[in-house]
């Protein structure tokens, strides 16, 4: 068993989708030819030809407008956005027709496709390249949002999303791409989109995270064990729709909540977190819910943008704040 | 540009006929019926038995013409003011009330036919119709997609996306901008500096044609060249139709604040059903009876309609829940719950 990246263990999800099922197509800006700009689909061209791995001109609208219309005549296409910056041009084919035309027709027709879309900071990107702005694609209805945070979720989770009867926005954090490398199951698997993972147990206080940042938390997890402080983490891997009961039961356990994201504050998944958590275990908790989020600026860039990512200094001091409570 | 025309205003054949007089004879009654429908729409909303209604009135030439040239399981993806064309195409009269009556119910056309549920907003669905041809295209089958717009659309980016993407791709759409000269109340002259809509497909590098949008017989032909060259596999058309909107935007619209009743009263002269009806009465292909029991028919046929889709039984309170996914979400099924906690109902 060889151990791989999250850009490899993408590659042969979409390779064995393209595979396995000849309604997938993959389409966006650069990503036969070149594989990508992250190369995540290199060599898919060769092996699956020009029909299905498809470069597209430079128009965000279109991909995702074409990519609809495929998906309602019965393709499962996968559409890649260059970067969850450059989706804003697509914002209205998303929000007002692929989440809705279930609901239009009354199920006559659906979308299943998948929005393949790379974010999140820390690598000290050029502006607009570094956002995260998950939460307005999680304040959709009618589309799911899933980030995956390891090799193994990503090769589940994205063969999950292509097979889904829904369409699937799928939020691949970049810093996370070659990062790590992990065993990964061969052949074709699945990770249920909606299900969060406890990827680690513990009774003080709960660390809820998704992305890139769950690295974060289980750093700060050992972090808060030197002191002999047993952090909990949860990794949400779906966004929308939200993992309520793995939350409300570690919530209730720990009594301890600090949930932590890259994003900006105001409107956050943490915030929805924070109120899921009052609502559901305030009479569990023991503390304040901390949140631990990026600001309400514009992602700075290479120099300070260390000063708006919140690592994982940031996120033991506030799971300290809230076992001093 | 040329503008295609086949039959004259006075109704005289100028060119060759594209259909017989037999067919010709259908699609007047299509029109005929169409016309009922528009007048009832407007009636049943100052009734109060629909919300908004978007009437066609004028540019029945321009969607029945242009449907009739598709086959059976094609792709039609069309706005709020193509009721004539989504029912001429197989949608439903009690669906396509049932939609104005507020009840999501009536987005479904019937198993088999393959029409979109009208976009409200305008301009994102003409590139809906470049990805239904295209994967018809690459499922081997030979389907087209065909999407109507307004002259309005044309100003939107997706247009310009939808226009390229169909040329590059070379996909079996067909472009019909029903050009009726206002987008509410702005006018097709500050839409766009370009002399015509038309002539916008040769930056695209597609064929443009310009039609006389209330001459049925030319909309049939052209709409008929453009579908054939695209199941042929040879690529997109824009037609621009040049037709009329006889009424307000909406009925919750006064086109006499901003459009003078002398261009609508020239346009009247101009009227697409007056023309056939000319037309078939020189081929010996008309007579009063026989619009009068098409008149009748349809107006009873749309009464039962109107009748069915009143007498619907209710939506359940909690049936947008289980419309937007394949099946519910735990998330959906808590607010279910929490609905009817708050309504007192089970």
């Amino acid at each position: 068993m060889t151990e791989i990246s999250m850009a490899r263990a993408l590659n042969e999800a979409l390779d064995m989708a393209l595979a396995s099922d000849d309604r997938v197509v993959l389409l966006g800006e650069d990503v036969a030819t070149t594989g990508g700009v992250f190369r995540i689909s290199d060599g898919l061209l060769e092996r699956h030809g020009a029909a299905r791995v498809i470069d597209t001109p430079v128009a965000e609208s279109g991909i995702i407008g074409a990519a609809f219309g495929m998906a309602v005549a019965g393709m499962r296409p996968i559409a890649e956005i260059q970067f969850l910056g450059f989706s804003y041009p697509a914002f209205d084919q998303i929000v007002s027709h692929v989440g809705r035309i279930r609901n239009r027709s009354n199920h006559r027709f659906s979308a299943p496709l998948v929005i393949r879309m790379p974010y999140g900071g820390g690598i000290g990107a050029a502006e607009h390249h570094s956002e995260s702005n998950e939460a307005v694609y999680v304040h959709t209805p009618g589309v799911k949002v899933v980030v995956p945070s390891s090799p193994a979720d990503a090769k589940g989770l994205l063969l999950a999303a292509v097979a889904d009867p829904d369409p699937v926005i799928f939020l691949e954090p970049i810093r996370l791409y070659r990062a790590v490398k992990e065993v990964v199951p061969e052949g074709h698997y699945t990770v249920p989109i909606g299900e969060a993972a406890v990827v680690r147990q513990g009774a003080d206080v709960t660390l809820i995270a998704y992305g890139a940042m769950v690295r974060d938390a289980t750093a700060a997890a050992d972090a808060l064990a030197v002191d002999g402080i047993a952090a909990e983490v949860i990794d949400l891997r779906t966004l929308s729709p939200l993992d309520h009961e793995t939350i409300v039961r570690s919530a209730t356990a720990t009594g301890r909540v600090v949930v932590t994201v890259e994003a900006h504050r105001t409107g956050s998944v943490a915030s929805e977190v924070a109120a899921l958590v009052q609502e559901r275990a305030l009479y569990s908790l023991l503390a304040p819910v901390e949140r631990v989020t990026g600001y309400d600026t514009v992602v700075p860039l290479k120099r300070s943008e260390r000063h708006y990512m919140p690592g994982v200094d940031r996120i033991v001091a506030a799971a300290r704040r809230t076992l001093e409570a | 540009m040329d503008l295609l025309r086949l039959l004259s205003v006075d109704g005289t054949l100028v060119g060759a006929a594209p259909i017989d007089v037999a067919e010709t004879r259908r699609l007047f009654a299509a029109m005929v019926t169409a016309r009922v429908y528009d007048r009832k729409g407007s009636a049943l909303q100052r009734q109060g038995r629909l919300a908004t209604y978007a009437q066609f009135e004028g540019q029945e030439a321009a969607q029945i013409g242009s449907a009739a040239a598709l086959r059976a399981d094609d792709w039609m993806v069309g706005t709020y003011r193509d009721a004539a064309a989504m029912w001429f195409h197989g949608y439903t009269w009690d669906n396509l009330l049932l939609g104005r009556m507020g009840d999501e119910r009536g987005g479904a056309p019937p198993a088999g036919v393959n029409i979109l549920p009208p976009s409200i907003t305008v301009g994102a669905h003409m590139i809906h119709a470049v990805g239904l041809g295209w994967a018809e295209r690459l499922r081997g089958s030979d389907r087209v997609a065909l999407t109507y717009f307004g002259d309005g659309a044309t100003s939107e980016g997706d247009f310009h996306e939808a226009m390229n993407f169909a040329a590059v791709f070379v996909t079996p759409t067909v472009f019909v901008c029903e050009n009726n000269g206002w987008a509410i109340s702005l006018p097709r002259a500050r839409q766009t500096a370009s002399q015509t809509i038309a002539e916008k497909a040769t930056a695209y590098g597609m064929p443009g044609v310009l039609v006389d949008g209330n001459d049925v017989l030319a909309m049939v032909a052209a709409t008929g060249a453009a579908v054939d060259r695209a199941r042929r596999g040879e690529g997109p058309t824009l037609i621009e139709a040049l037709t009329y909107r006889m009424g307000p935007h909406t009925t919750a619209d006064d086109a006499g604040r901003y459009r003078p009743g002398d261009d609508v009263e020239e346009w009247r002269t101009r009227d697409p059903i007056d023309r056939v009806r000319q037309y078939l009465q020189g081929a010996d292909g008309w007579d009063q009876g026989w619009e009068d029991d098409i008149a009748a028919l349809a107006g009873s046929e749309i009464e039962a309609a109107v009748e069915r889709a009143e007498s619907l039984g209710p939506l359940s309170p909690d049936a947008m829940f289980d419309r937007m996914y394949a099946r519910p979400t735990a998330v959906l099924e808590d607010e279910r719950r929490a609905m009817f906690r708050d309504e007192g109902t089970p």
